[in-house]
């Protein structure tokens, strides 16, 4: 096996041009292929990534009107959520584990000389469980100390960048429009949101500290919040919950039958996953691309094995009549159809991880290489010689001795 | 001692258009071995279908041809193929060696398909290749030999499987007088050790180093004689010294 290996070796060097341009096809087709898949599932990895930062089940309600990315809301636009709703909503939704009211504000903060402008939130402890937050450094705060009001503060990693430096924040202190906090603890880094804004440039406080000291409110409003995150039980359906806390608000402010909703729920991971599944689209486009050049290949190799059986005709007349059978030829043609295959199926494999790597680096895209798919376009690109092989190999072996002796 | 070659009504049809050619009629024959045979005859006679057929390249349409004893027609197409290999070695006109391999593995080609070790091939082959008197080439490819010296690798590699036949198409037509007259030497030399060669050449001259010739005409043999053949050593060392 091995001499016959050396043998269709021997036999494609002959022709090193036209070795390499029938394999060329193959290349492509295993090139694309590679960095098509890498390129996927690192598109993917970075998305289940966000998925996993914005946290896993999460819902979040906003109040009707109030946009996806606005943060002000309009004169005369009267707060509908309250924190009593936050508290409402696990006692009477099964399916939910947790639900957070939240309000949030753009402030100053200020430590030692440092300043730096960032987004405070004011929540409850459960907020931390409904967006997966961790901490790298101190601890959060519990249910007690946040409805006694204590001064205590979490800083995200951007935060503790900007006005600590390297420095161990955890027993320090901030001060938010005059008012000193103690900060407890660091947020775990989440990186970007999938609509590109820094989750790490945060402060985050107890809800009723921050009512009393930074974010005041007309006495009407003192328990209005932006926001509420729900974070639903795994294995719940998301849709069935979206649907019970629409109702559950529809009763609670007491809308018509005909009247619009008044909050707005968004499932945060399915924004997410909306991008993965274009990231798929893509994939399989050039996934198609791909096959198509293996084809494409497939057939350059067969055109190429058809014309080596005709130049060869009086080799294989002559083999015949030394004593090879009719499978020996076979066999010849064909290992060296899958030579070549695999030939072009290796160059593309490392071509196609450098390529893949290149776009890492230059373009900075996600790229994850699949070895599993690296072995798939091997095994085809071989199948493809194969395949693609086998009606020149079987020619060549079925050629009559006597003319193919006297071929010219 | 038992004939190497025996047919019995051996007939080959090819179609043709409307009808068929009978390009080999009915022909009884035997060979036996360690002879020295020319077949004879002009193009179209059949001398040429009958090397197919004794070579086993061809099958019969009718009649019967053993080979050392086995009904060729019986036997399956992998055990004809191992025939071809050990019992029968093939010289033709135009060499038919593969330019790429040297002498030696033009040699060692045969034994491939025998599933000989390499070392094995390699040996054999170097003793063929002296036994032809190109023990000094081993590892010229055909470009760097001469015609004669291409036809003796050729040669080489027809005895390498050692068989009891030598079938040679028209083997000095492409050479020169005088390597054609060294070709028909080395045939005797062979021959005197023992192995059976058919010849088939429109040659009379080299019909002449055989001790029997058969000669063929419009599908028939028409001429089956035996005489002492020329010495073709002789006639080498008279002609050209």
């Amino acid at each position: 096996m091995a001499e016959a290996l050396l043998a269709a070796l021997g036999a494609l060097a002959a022709n090193k041009l036209r070795a390499a341009l029938t394999a060329l096809g193959i290349f492509i087709g295993v090139a694309a292929v590679i960095v098509t898949v890498a390129v996927g599932a690192g598109a993917r990895q970075q998305v289940l990534a966000q998925i996993q930062s914005l946290g896993a089940n999460l819902l979040v309600v906003w109040g009707a009107n109030v946009r996806l990315g606005g943060v002000s809301m309009g004169a005369g636009q009267r707060p509908n959520l309250s924190w009593d709703d936050a508290q409402e909503i696990p006692r009477q939704i099964a399916a939910v584990q947790v639900a957070a009211g939240t309000s949030r504000q753009q402030q100053q903060v200020v430590a030692g000389n440092q300043n730096w402008s960032t987004t405070v939130v004011a929540t409850d402890p459960d907020y931390f469980v409904a967006h997966d937050w961790t901490t790298q450094e101190g601890r959060f705060f519990t249910n007690e100390e946040a409805m006694s009001g204590r001064k205590l503060v979490l800083l995200g990693a951007t935060v503790v960048e900007n006005l600590f430096g390297d420095e161990d924040p955890v027993g320090r202190e901030i001060r938010i429009r005059s008012t000193p906090f103690e900060v407890i603890g660091v947020l775990g880094r989440k990186g970007q949101n999938p609509m590109g804004q820094d989750q790490d440039d945060v402060v985050i406080m107890p809800f009723w500290t921050a009512r009393r000291s930074v974010m005041g409110a007309p006495r009407a409003f003192a328990r209005a919040v932006g926001t509420i995150s729900v974070k639903v039980h795994e294995g719940e359906s998301m849709s069935d919950v979206e649907e019970e806390l629409r109702q559950f608000f529809r009763q609670r402010h007491r809308v018509a039958a005909n009247e619009p909703d008044t909050v707005s729920i968004r499932n945060l991971s399915e924004i997410a996953a909306t991008r993965d599944a274009s990231a798929r689209t893509l994939s399989l486009l050039l996934a198609a691309v791909a096959a198509v050049s293996l084809l494409v290949g497939g057939i350059g190799v067969m055109n190429i094995m058809l014309v080596s059986v005709t130049e060869r005709t009086r080799e294989i007349g002559l083999r015949l009549a030394v004593g090879a059978r009719r499978r020996d030829i076979l066999r010849q043609f064909l290992l060296e159809a899958v030579l070549l295959a695999l030939l072009g199926g290796a160059v593309g494999v490392i071509v196609g991880i450098g390529l893949a790597h290149t776009l890492a680096g230059v373009a900075g895209w996600p790229v994850l290489i699949q070895w599993d798919a690296v072995a798939l376009a091997v095994t085809v690109s071989a199948l493809t010689g194969l395949f693609f092989g086998y009606y020149p190999a079987r020619r060549a072996a079925r050629l009559d001795p006597i003319t193919a002796l006297r071929h010219e | 001692m038992s004939a190497l070659i025996e047919t019995q009504d051996l007939t080959r049809h090819y179609p043709s258009g409307e009808g068929v050619v009978a390009a080999l009629e009915g022909l009884d024959l035997e060979i036996g071995p360690g002879e020295f045979v020319a077949a004879m005859g002009p193009s179209g006679s059949g001398k040429s279908t009958f090397l197919n057929l004794i070579g086993c390249l061809d099958q019969p349409t009718r009649g019967r041809y053993r080979l050392a004893g086995e009904d060729v027609a019986a036997l399956p197409p992998d055990r004809v193929a191992a025939l071809r290999g050990e019992q029968i070695g093939f010289v033709f006109q135009s060499f038919n060696l593969l330019p790429r391999s040297d002498a030696l593995a033009n040699v060692e080609m045969p034994m491939l398909y025998r599933g000989l070790p390499r070392r094995i091939r390699r040996e054999r082959a170097a003793i063929a290749l002296e036994r032809v008197g190109l023990g000094q080439r081993m590892h010229h490819t055909p470009s760097q030999l001469s015609g004669g010296q291409q036809q003796r690798v050729a040669i080489a590699r027809a005895l390498v499987n050692g068989p009891g036949l030598l079938l040679a198409d028209e083997p000095t037509g492409a050479l020169d007088s005088r390597t054609g007259l060294e070709i028909m030497a080395l045939f005797q030399a062979l021959n005197r050790a023992g192995v059976a060669i058919l010849c088939v050449t429109h040659d009379a001259d080299v019909a002449a180093f055989a001790s029997r010739t058969l000669r063929f005409r419009d599908g028939k043999m028409i001429e089956d004689s035996r005489y002492q053949p020329v010495d073709a050593e002789a006639m080498l060392r008279q002609k050209f010294q």
